[in-house]
């Protein structure tokens, strides 16, 4: 057995024995090829906490009433000890920021910068969503950018007018993200320093599309049989020309009613929802691998003998709550937790890569037997939940979690099982579990369709459902909020197999015949 | 490369504004909370903050979702005994609570209603929103003890905290420019000169000149360097002058029955009633002074502690008080310089005759000094005479004399409410 020197025993820190814990972290953390961006670690109190809380980890954000409410929420639940506040917060930024709170004992510090500074950095830096679609070095610029353009606004055209716009624009923020085509990078700099030029150009670009004269060349047309369409003004093919799966852009390019500075404020707004897109696609790989790394790296630290036993066993108890999964009948039980699934499944392929059984020899022919850590970093790099289930769920991970799949149709008056952790089941679970974390199946299809750009400037947009699922009563008030950006009537259908099965307009249709 | 910073000093309340901005926007809703609170518990409890809840759906943040139907697939943890193709029926209540929770979809839907805490401050400024002192005038000015500092100006003279650097710079770069330039001019002059003189053929050039020239232009240079860059002279400050605050003076006097008659759930209410007035006036006027008298038939003016939290028993002289209130008024409160508020609280309980007494001391003495009087009887009984004659001030002074009667405690705030409510005349 080694002989122990730990860096410090206790419960109490102090910035010399972090700075110490920190680079040891780091030292095993290069032994395992984790490349990260700097690290600022910031230690803060829990009513810092809580602000960082309630502006979605932003460390600067514009105002907005919902951050209060969100504030208020984790307030009540923090002080009425309904919740203890994540120990960590760690914001995909270049410095990457992290916070410690100050409550934290010394075991606390150490894993967290073990799971936020190593692991989930790690993880920013090298999964390709984040690669893709953000930009870590430009994002707290941005953040300043915005926060300074929508006070900018708020003097001058009041706090209720950008309210009222940033509710709207928040409703649709989940559709404000190009989810096939890769953003241009945002720049603060450059934000400010085009912002005034786009102004203008962005209206001029809105004004030539709503000209009321025809165009010549629409005259050149043939002009079609029609008696209430004689010049053919309406027979131009559809706008948009393809259907777009972008609704805040749209709306930035083309709402017909928009000053300026509010189309800079869907911008901000759409720009913002961009960042977070990785994010709500990679939470269980996200913390697996956070939590796969803040568990071998404490257990390095211990079998180095730099921490004494006193913090190795307190950690494995916090260890256990995190990766705890209750059972679907259990009165705990909220969805699968991402933490356990991640770490389940990173640990697995560990497994299948330094002892591989037959099973895994036949499932993953590719993995069985390979480097685990090469492995690994490849699985980390180059997959969202939704593959990453797809590709490396195995038949031990579905077993030791007992997962099922169950179907819900509401035509049949019985639930039924589809599949269990049986040799049957294990492919389609996989499957379900995959579909269960697309963003395409989680949340309802919603593209703009056209925009009546000649006749009554009503806005449609189509909704592919999918499996019969209908939306939410939600769909009112978030029509109204659209109504609010475009400015004209906005409708909305709901296909089932390219038939209109539903249809939702707003204003409401007896109101606006009122008027 | 890491590095550690400690911003445990940093500005907390970051989200204050955000806080802030979520109350304006749902007032109503907290206030309509807010009022259920002070009904429901003893006023004693103001002093904390509130917990409130408003409904979650008043407030929810709309985004597209599915709603229940179609069809989907769940897959969920913690299999026991089912096999594949077994049929279950449906979980009881609203779409399958078991079934439902493994699916994003349903995240948002959670509580019904949204609870959080407001601070002390906040609940109180709830309770307290739009009441006022009723017919508050600005009596006299004279007594401007009250002063505030205010910004007058920039001096020459002051202490260097208030240096103006701004200012000082500028004067400083005005004297130097102002004393360097003629200085400058010479330096110039006398350069040219030796320069002439220096272009000068050998045989024509004056030596002595020269070296004349030259220990001229030394000698400015000099001087030119010698002009400090900043001087006393220069120095600025901030200058402050403290103006006089108009102020209104007020004085409230609470006079509270504390007789046998009175039941201890009179009391209770009594207390509540007052102390609802204290935190009032003590939380939005600073310059208001209050007078505890509490009487049986015997009337004492007392401390707020004793107010609030002794007992005694006996008779009821109403007259007592308002004599009391009066030789209070004559010795300390001059009516030209106090708004003169007086609320009282009584069972309605008093010693025969002397209800005509006490309207006699109100329309002739006390009423015409006066800005508000109100009245509250605490009674679930019939009125008694004491009521009768107030009913008789009221009709004299129907602007400036309010009664009403509470029954039970629920009845203390909206009372409270009716009785100092902003009035729309000024």
């Amino acid at each position: 057995m080694t002989q122990r020197t730990p860096i410090a025993t206790g419960s109490d820190w102090n910035f010399e024995t972090l700075t110490d814990y920190e680079h040891e972290i780091a030292r095993l953390a290069d032994e395992y090829r984790l490349d990260t961006y700097p690290n600022q670690i910031e230690i803060i109190t829990s009513e810092q906490m809580m602000d960082a809380y309630a502006s979605v980890g932003m460390p600067v954000g514009y105002h907005h009433w919902s951050f209060g409410k969100q504030f208020l929420s984790v307030e009540q639940a923090y002080r009425r000890g309904q919740m203890g506040l994540a120990y960590e917060l760690v914001i995909n930024s270049d410095p990457c920021i992290a916070y410690l709170m100050e409550e934290n004992t010394l075991m606390m510090q150490v894993l967290v910068m073990a799971h936020a500074c190593y692991g989930h950095n790690s993880f920013f830096k090298g999964n390709y969503l984040f690669r893709t679609w953000t930009d870590a070095s430009a994002i707290v610029d941005y953040l300043v950018f915005a926060r300074k353009y929508v006070a900018e606004c708020e003097e001058r055209y009041g706090v209720g007018a950008v309210e009222q716009l940033l509710d709207a624009c928040h409703a649709l923020q989940n559709y404000g993200v190009d989810r096939y085509k890769r953003p241009s990078p945002i720049s603060a700099e450059e934000e400010a320093r085009r912002q005034t030029e786009r102004e203008e150009y962005l209206q001029s670009q809105v004004n030539m599309l709503w000209r009321t004269i025809p165009l010549s060349q629409a005259l050149d047309t043939p002009l079609a049989e029609n008696d209430e369409d004689p010049l053919g003004l309406h027979q131009q093919g559809r706008y948009p020309e393809e259907p777009q799966e972008n609704l805040l852009y749209f709306i930035e390019k083309n709402a017909p009613l928009l000053a300026p500075w509010q189309r800079e404020i869907v911008r901000i707004v759409r720009k913002l929802a961009q960042y977070f897109y990785p994010q709500r696609q990679t939470q269980v790989m996200n913390e697996g691998w956070a939590t796969f790394w803040h568990y071998t790296l404490m257990n390095r630290l211990f079998e180095d003998g730099l921490v004494d036993e006193g913090l190795i066993l307190e950690f494995l108890q916090s260890h256990t709550a995190v990766v705890n999964q209750p059972g679907f009948d259990s009165p705990h039980y909220s969805g699968i937790n991402p933490y356990a699934l991640g770490f389940a499944m990173f640990s697995d392929i560990r497994r299948i890569c330094e002892a591989p059984t037959d099973e895994d020899r036949e499932w993953f022919p590719d993995i069985a037997g390979s480097d685990w850590l090469e492995t690994l970093h490849f699985a980390m790099r180059n997959f969202k939940d939704e593959s990453f289930v797809q590709q490396f769920l195995s038949p031990k991970v579905i077993r030791d979690l007992k997962l099922f799949s169950l179907v819900d149709d509401d035509s049949e008056e019985l639930l039924s099982i589809e599949a269990i952790h049986d040799e049957r089941g294990y492919q389609r679970v996989r499957e379900a579990l995959s579909l269960q974390y697309a963003l395409s199946v989680r949340e309802p299809n919603i593209q703009v369709w056209k925009a009546d750009i000649r006749g009554d400037r009503s806005l449609t947009l189509h909704h592919v459902q999918d499996r019969r699922r209908p939306l939410a009563k939600s769909v009112y008030p978030v029509m109204r909020h659209l109504h609010h950006l475009w400015g004209f009537p906005v409708k909305l259908a709901s296909l089932e197999g390219g038939d209109i099965v539903r249809r939702y307009q707003w204003p409401l249709p007896d109101k606006a015949s009122e008027k | 490369m890491s590095y550690f910073i400690d911003r445990r000093l940093n500005a907390r309340h970051k989200s204050a504004v955000n806080r802030q901005r979520f109350l304006d926007r749902y007032r109503t809703h907290i206030k309509r909370s807010v009022e259920e609170a002070v009904n429901r518990r003893s006023i004693t409890d103001l002093e904390r903050g509130e917990k409130v809840s408003i409904p979650a759906r008043d407030i929810s943040e709309p985004v597209f979702q599915h709603g229940p139907g179609g069809e989907r697939t769940i897959v969920s943890p913690g299999n026991r005994e089912f096999v594949e193709g077994d049929r279950l029926r449906r979980p009881a209540g609203g779409g399958g609570g078991g079934a439902g929770e493994g699916s994003a979809s349903d995240q948002g839907e959670g509580m019904d209603e949204f609870a959080f805490s407001l601070t002390r401050e906040e609940f109180l400024e709830f309770v307290f929103d739009g009441l006022e002192l009723p017919h508050l005038e600005r009596k006299q000015l004279v007594d401007l003890e009250e002063v505030h500092p205010v910004r007058a100006g920039i001096s020459r003279d002051g202490v260097p905290s208030r240096i103006n650097i701004v200012r000082s710079m500028r004067e400083a770069q005005a004297r130097r420019i102002a004393m360097r330039a003629p200085i400058r001019r010479a330096l110039r002059e006398a350069i040219e000169a030796l320069e002439t003189e220096e272009r000068k053929d050998p045989v024509l050039r004056n030596p002595s000149r020269v070296t004349e020239l030259k220990a001229e232009i030394e000698r400015l240079e000099k001087r030119l360097e010698s002009v400090p860059f900043i001087d006393t002279y220069d120095l600025r400050y901030n200058h402050l002058v403290n103006q006089p605050q108009p102020s209104n003076k007020a004085v409230m006097f609470c006079i509270m029955d504390v007789s046998g008659s009175m039941t201890q759930s009179h009391k209770d209410i009594a207390k509540r009633f007052f102390l609802l007035l204290y935190l009032f006036l003590e939380r939005n006027y600073e310059k208001v002074e209050l007078v505890f008298v509490r009487h049986h038939t015997a009337a004492k003016e007392v401390d707020e502690e004793e107010f609030f939290y002794s007992r005694e028993t006996g008779g009821t002289i109403v007259s007592s008080a308002l004599t009391l209130v009066d030789e209070i008024i004559a010795k300390r409160y001059p009516a030209a310089q106090w708004n003169l508020y007086v609320a009282q609280a009584s069972d309605g309980d008093n010693w025969d005759d002397d209800s005509t007494t006490c309207r006699q001391l109100l329309v002739k003495s006390l009423m015409p000094r006066l800005q508000y009087y109100t009245y509250v009887e605490i009674t679930p009984h019939a009125h008694q005479a004491l009521w009768e004659e107030y009913e008789s001030v009221q009709d004299d002074f129907p602007e400036r004399f309010a009664m009403r009667q509470i029954v039970e405690a629920g009845d203390i705030y909206p009372v409270f409410r009716e009785l100092f409510r902003r009035r729309a005349e000024a």
